[in-house]
């Protein structure tokens, strides 16, 4: 078959709503957009492991501990099945961490800001895992197969994250008084990060069109954004907390929040490498790979001479 | 760089029930990819049996020849039940 | 209250809290992966037995004290854990041999421990056994594959050995509390699994090409609340919160 039929072949399958298989013909630009989309979400749930690890030492109770451990194992998983689904396409987790590694790849910016309390725990599972679940949701019907299939697992998982989070701050927000306090500032210092977390607004998001037409995102940042504003708002009055937004309020003629503007230069920044902890973070992630290669080899070197033996 | 070999990942997850395949992952040998498997892919009570085959050794059919593969298979609706008729008083067939 | 069998199940505790909280230090840094996956699986067990012993162990104290009191407001003197434990993960090697010489001692215990005469020691032993299990045949696995695999690997593990060698046999040296608990019946005779275990531990050196080191010294105290200067800072991490904001819940 020619190009241009297998393409008209594949494009008859995405409006079909057919998924697409690792072994079927794809558009090379399909298959770099997901490349490139899936290996940025494995890497945000790697490096998006280092912020909440800082507290499992710290973690104040024996049952806060074990949830935080399974927490941010379970993101090792969810890192786990994403590359795996990256490796579907014909290429290996070696090379996508060393993009990591290199800087040459991104991840969610969200993970470039501190931990600074034990509230942040909260904040993050809360609005985070709640902006992320409301991301990848969707994305359980996205056109290619192990990728849907990936974040069916991811997302099944992530559910018990976010209620965990919110847990934390409203055991917080019903605390004493210091406890009160710094729920309130985490809200104040993850707000922001959370809501940029959905990307440029539509209008700088040229990529946008093109992946809905392909089925690999199904709403867009702004709908998404909105979406999250509009549920986490009510959340926000239940704890007893207010959101930092001076122009967030009820629209009734649009039936959603308005809010004000998100600091985009802020945004860009971060994403450039200007963020508080960009550099902690991939530094961290580069020293746990490079320190464990001796270890990766050793095991390479058993199970050959293992091997061997049988053989023998 | 010594690459683990990816592997690909079955899991039954109760007796009576097919092995099903849910993912894959990288292990130096069969032996940590059944516990790597475990640790992954068992976490939630998902298994009771875990299958590893190292992803090289699984031969896939050739979507190209989906057509000729498993076209043959749709007209042959003699093969179902629902192809034959029976009289209504025939009950439980 | 029965004083010993308090000092005895809070014994087995703290071994499991001070290890299980060092390899959740690995959580998000592991060599691969997989196995960071494996070490929090670990650690998950160890908080998981930690906290069912530190339930048992405050209500025999009968004194409305919860596992967090016992967890998170004592004093390293307090702390009744070996000083194997204690040790700081340093490269994988070590990790992986401080985790095996625990787990061959860890997974016999509770195999014993379930003849307790105890009952709920006897029944958390049995739910603490199966996950024993699996931890030696890990450990032992990495020690297999570590000490036989790459010169550079035999040569970290083994020096791991010659560091915490002399923090192994503290485990079955019998304390007070052993001894109280065995005569008592609700404990185990570490007679009785002292040369199961060095049996099993040389069979896996040996296998995995390790030498034994020939000092026959062992470091003992950590039964008796004295310790090494690395459980104060484990303490100090631990136990923030409940220590800058006493009382409060979380």
């Amino acid at each position: 078959m020619d190009e241009k039929h297998l393409e008209d072949h594949f494009n008859e399958k995405i409006d079909q709503d057919v998924r697409i298989e690792p072994k079927d013909w794809m558009p090379d630009h399909y298959r770099k957009t997901l490349i490139r989309q899936i290996s940025q979400h494995a890497h945000s749930e790697i490096v998006g492991m280092l912020p909440e690890a800082n507290w499992i030492s710290r973690a104040p109770t024996l049952r806060r501990k074990a949830a935080a451990l399974a927490k941010v194992q379970d993101e090792a998983g969810h890192g786990l099945y994403l590359y795996s689904a990256c490796e579907t396409l014909g290429v290996d987790r070696d090379t996508l961490l060393d993009q990591l590694h290199t800087g040459k790849a991104k991840y969610s910016s969200i993970f470039n800001y501190p931990t600074l309390t034990w509230a942040d725990m909260g904040a993050i599972g809360w609005l985070v895992d709640g902006a992320a679940i409301m991301n990848q949701v969707p994305l359980c019907r996205a056109s290619y197969g192990p990728y849907a299939r990936a974040m069916i697992r991811v997302c099944k998982e992530e559910s018990f994250h976010q209620r965990q989070g919110f847990e934390i701050m409203l055991t917080l927000c019903k605390g004493s008084d210091e406890q009160q306090k710094m729920a309130q500032d985490a809200l104040n210092r993850w707000w922001w990060p959370a809501l940029m977390m959905f990307g440029p607004t539509d209008a700088d998001s040229p990529h946008t069109e093109q992946s809905m037409r392909w089925g690999i995102k199904r709403f867009t940042n702004d709908e998404l954004r909105q979406k999250f504003v509009d549920v986490s708002k009510p959340q926000a009055d239940l704890l007893g907390i207010k959101i930092p937004d001076p122009d967030l309020k009820w629209n009734e003629a649009r039936g959603h929040y308005d809010f004000g503007e998100i600091n985009w230069d802020e945004f860009y920044n971060v994403i450039k490498g200007n963020g508080p902890c960009n550099k902690q973070r991939i530094d961290a992630r580069t020293k746990a790979w490079e320190e464990g290669a001796w270890v990766r080899e050793a095991a390479s070197a058993y199970a050959e001479k293992k091997t061997k033996q049988q053989a023998a | 760089m010594n690459n683990w070999p990816l592997w690909e990942i079955f899991v039954r997850s109760k007796a009576g029930l097919n092995h099903k395949h849910v993912g894959s992952l990288h292990a130096s040998d069969a032996e940590m990819a059944i516990q790597n498997a475990r640790d992954v892919y068992t976490r939630r009570n998902e298994g009771v049996s875990i299958w590893v085959v190292e992803s090289k050794h699984i031969t896939a059919s050739d979507p190209d020849d989906s057509d000729p593969l498993y076209e043959p298979a749709k007209d042959k609706v003699y093969r179902h039940p629902t192809f034959y008729d029976l009289p209504d008083e025939v009950k439980h067939m | 209250m029965n004083q010993n069998l308090f000092n005895y199940t809070l014994q087995q505790a703290d071994n499991c809290l001070i290890l299980g909280q060092r390899l959740g230090e690995w959580c998000g840094h592991g060599p691969v992966l997989e196995q960071d996956i494996a070490m929090t699986n670990i650690a998950l067990d160890l908080i998981g037995q930690a906290r069912m012993l530190y339930q048992y162990a405050a209500e025999i104290q009968d004194e409305k004290r919860s596992e967090d009191d016992l967890a998170y407001l004592r004093d390293a003197w307090d702390f009744k854990n070996v000083l194997l434990v204690e040790q700081p993960n340093g490269d994988f090697a070590k990790t992986i041999l401080r985790q095996f010489l625990f787990d061959s001692f860890n997974c016999p215990f509770y195999e014993k421990l379930k003849e307790s005469s105890d009952e709920r020691l006897a029944a958390i032993a049995a739910k603490s056994h199966k996950e024993t299990l699996y931890h030696l045949k890990w450990s032992g696995d990495w020690v297999l594959r570590l000490g036989d695999g790459t010169e550079e690997s035999h040569n970290r593990i083994q020096n791991a050995l010659n560091e915490l060698w002399p923090y192994s046999e503290e485990i079955t040296t019998p304390s007070e509390a052993d001894i109280d608990a065995n005569k008592n019946g609700f404990g185990v005779n570490l007679n009785d699994i002292k040369s199961e275990r060095e049996t099993k531990i040389r069979e896996v050196l040996n296998e995995a090409t390790l030498t034994i080191p020939d000092s026959a010294y062992n470091h003992t105290g950590g039964k008796e609340g004295k310790h090494t200067e690395y459980l104060g800072y484990i303490l100090a991490d631990l136990q923030f919160l409940q220590r800058a904001y006493p009382g409060n819940e979380w």
